[in-house]
């Protein structure tokens, strides 16, 4: 039996909004398996993004337990959660939030210098090493302002899984991208998921469910749906009948 | 937490930021020169004033006749004939606060060699002159307290006598010259002095005993004026106080009766001359001060306007691990680092535009170590808490809030 990497059980979380209380999650329970692709689904105002903040350590529940790799995080501290955040989760955000003018191989560092435990050599080899995963072996000295959407991006999730995380955590990580673009993005995903990777893929669009392994949908802070996908479509054949970006 | 990791995420953050960088640095760069050069050139008008007071003499105390009545009828100052020979010992005697004095006495009239002439005023005083004025006999010799004590006709000229009656460059030492009728033997010749702040000519004298220009040139008894020097600038107020109490014990001065001399130090005209460049100094720290004030508000506002522009970089190092701490800490280097760095800059552009100033221009100039220090110190201060205030806001900021922010 594989490692339990995310257990929560009956997950709330309410926000003050003046003098009345909005239910962002009203009780949600579920449990995520070392190597599954998930994917959340819900429009927008299901909580799948109060979810995702509870679930990548920023934000913690009013009620309800959450245990990320054994570890109970509800009565965390802020610097204890920020610790958890840069050894066990990878962020991969729809803006790609890289530093701006600073070159791929700093931005894949970033993680590593928050991380006292990592002499610079390893570092330096580690963000290399993500880099050549990601495929941008060549890019690695470029600024972020020189390279496209799909570039940036595969920086920033070369960034994600540089500090080897237990969790990746995606939150609309194709939103921005176009269609072609956003099955290279999704083939990387898929290839991340087969080298072992566990992946949590946040996203309003139904089309992503069909890649992953399993399908949460939310709805006003329950889950209306919770299945496994047994015949995943893979990302990498679709791209292939798509037209070149050249044509 | 490395602290080596965090000035590196720093410096890199600064390296890639050069220009935002250098506006900040400008800022405080252009505060710190400035107020450097205004105060340059205040302190520097206000010593050059000094040193031209100085250079009349250390330390000088004047004594001179005052104003008085005779039978209801007020007499001017030049014509009372207060001032004695006694007056004169007893402060050499008593005083203890002056290592010099002069009896004074002038003749102001014709003196003539061979074809030349030329107006020039007689000083009649004592060896002690020399060193109250700060003159120097550059060839030749000062007269002796024998030649005071027999009125000899002997005299030390100013370099302009020399150019004006000497006019084929002949030695003066030795030549007889004549002042109004009484011949006087040459002995020395001052060194040249040139003009003075008030564009009086410093070498265009002669100097004898005091004696012989009683004697023999003003037929007079009484003293003009007496001269002397304090020991030291701080001891001039006191020896004043003494000096009058022994004059009035020596005039049989009652005590309503007011003083029928003047006794004035040399400050009190030094502070007269410098009133108008004290207040061009206060115009100029007034000035000083406000570019000092701008440069803060450019420093606060670039500083503030940076840290926010930066929120969502914030957010994101937060959301990759980063705690408030070292986030706090980094921008506390930036602004540590851009500030001194500025502060340094500015220090040696300020040094520079006054040496800019002192050479190109030739003002005087002088730069004052509390000047520096002074500017240095505020715009470093200011840049480090403008830094550091929203960087504090900004470590608190919910990562959340922080990467979503537009």
């Amino acid at each position: 039996m594989s490692n339990t990497i995310i257990k929560i059980v009956n997950l709330k979380r309410d926000f003050k909004v003046g003098s009345e209380t909005v239910h962002a999650l009203r009780g949600i329970t579920f449990s995520i398996e070392e190597g599954e692709f998930v994917t959340i689904m819900g429009t927008s105002g299901s909580g799948k993004s109060t979810l995702l903040n509870i679930l990548g350590c920023l934000d913690t529940p009013t009620s309800g337990d959450y245990f990320l790799d054994g570890i109970s995080v509800r009565e965390m501290g802020k610097n204890d959660r920020a610790t958890l955040r840069n050894r066990k989760i990878g962020f991969v955000f729809q803006s790609y939030n890289l530093l701006p003018k600073t070159t791929a191989l700093e931005n894949v560092e970033l993680p590593l210098l928050y991380n006292p435990s990592v002499s610079s050599r390893e570092r330096r080899e580690k963000a290399i090493r993500a880099l050549e995963e990601v495929g941008l072996h060549d890019r690695i000295n470029h600024r972020s302002n020189q390279m496209s959407g799909g570039q940036q991006q595969r920086v920033a999730i070369a960034r994600a899984i540089v500090n080897d995380p237990v969790i990746l955590l995606a939150d609309e990580a194709t939103g921005n991208l176009d269609t072609r673009t956003s099955f290279e993005i999704l083939t990387l995903f898929q290839r991340l998921h087969d080298e072992g990777r566990t992946i949590i893929f946040v996203t309003h669009n139904p089309e992503i469910a069909q890649f992953s392994s399993r399908n949460i949908v939310l709805r006003d802070g329950h889950i209306t749906e919770d299945k496994t996908n047994s015949s995943v479509a893979s990302a990498k054949e679709v791209l292939a009948t798509l037209p070149k970006e050249n044509e | 937490m490395n602290y080596g990791n965090l000035i590196r995420i720093a410096l890199r953050a600064l390296n890639n930021n050069k220009f935002r960088g250098f506006l900040t640095m400008l800022g405080i760069i252009i505060g710190v020169a400035s107020v450097i050069a205004m105060l340059a050139i205040g302190q520097g008008s206000k010593r050059s004033i000094r040193e031209q007071i100085s250079e009349m003499g250390s330390n000088m105390i004047m004594i001179h006749p005052g104003q008085g009545r005779f039978g209801g009828v007020r007499q001017s100052a030049a014509d009372m004939e207060t001032l004695k020979i006694r007056d004169y010992e007893s402060i050499r005697r008593e005083v203890r606060l002056i290592d010099n004095c002069s009896p004074s006495v002038n003749a102001s009239g014709q003196v003539i060699y061979g074809a030349n002439n030329s107006p020039t005023t007689m000083y009649g005083i004592n060896r002690d002159y020399l060193d109250i004025r700060k003159l120097v006999v550059e060839k030749g010799e000062m007269f002796t307290d024998h030649d005071i004590a027999t009125s000899a006709k002997v005299c030390v000229v100013g370099t302009t006598i020399v150019k004006e009656l000497f006019t084929n460059g002949e030695d003066p030492l030795g030549k007889t010259i004549r002042f109004d009728k009484t011949p006087f033997r040459i002995i020395g010749v001052l060194e040249s002095k040139g003009y003075n702040s008030m564009g009086q000519d410093q070498d265009d004298l002669i100097l004898a005993p005091y004696t012989t220009v009683q004697k023999r040139i003003l037929a007079i008894t009484h003293l003009q004026g007496i001269y002397a020097s304090a020991v030291t600038e701080e001891a001039s107020e006191p020896a004043i106080e003494e000096i009058s109490a022994i004059l009035r014990q020596n005039h049989n001065l009652a005590a309503d009766e007011e003083d029928d001399f003047n006794v004035r130090s040399q400050e009190e005209l030094s502070s007269m001359l410098s009133s108008t460049t004290e207040l061009m100094t206060v115009l100029l720290a007034c000035i000083a001060g406000i570019s000092l004030l701008v440069g803060g508000i450019g420093i606060m506002n670039i500083m503030y306007v940076s840290v926010t522009e930066r929120t969502r970089e914030i957010g994101l190092r937060m959301s990759i691990g980063a705690k408030g701490r070292h986030i706090l800490f980094q921008f506390l280097i930036e602004a540590v680092i851009i500030s001194v760095t500025g502060g340094i800059i500015g220090v040696l552009l300020g040094i520079g535009a006054s040496m800019v100033i002192k050479y190109g221009i030739g003002w005087p100039v002088y730069i004052q170590l509390y000047s520096v220090v002074l500017s240095f110190l505020v715009c470093t201060i200011t840049g480090i808490f403008f830094g550091w205030y929203p960087a504090q806001k900004a470590s608190n900021l919910n990562p959340i809030d922080a990467i979503r922010y537009e």
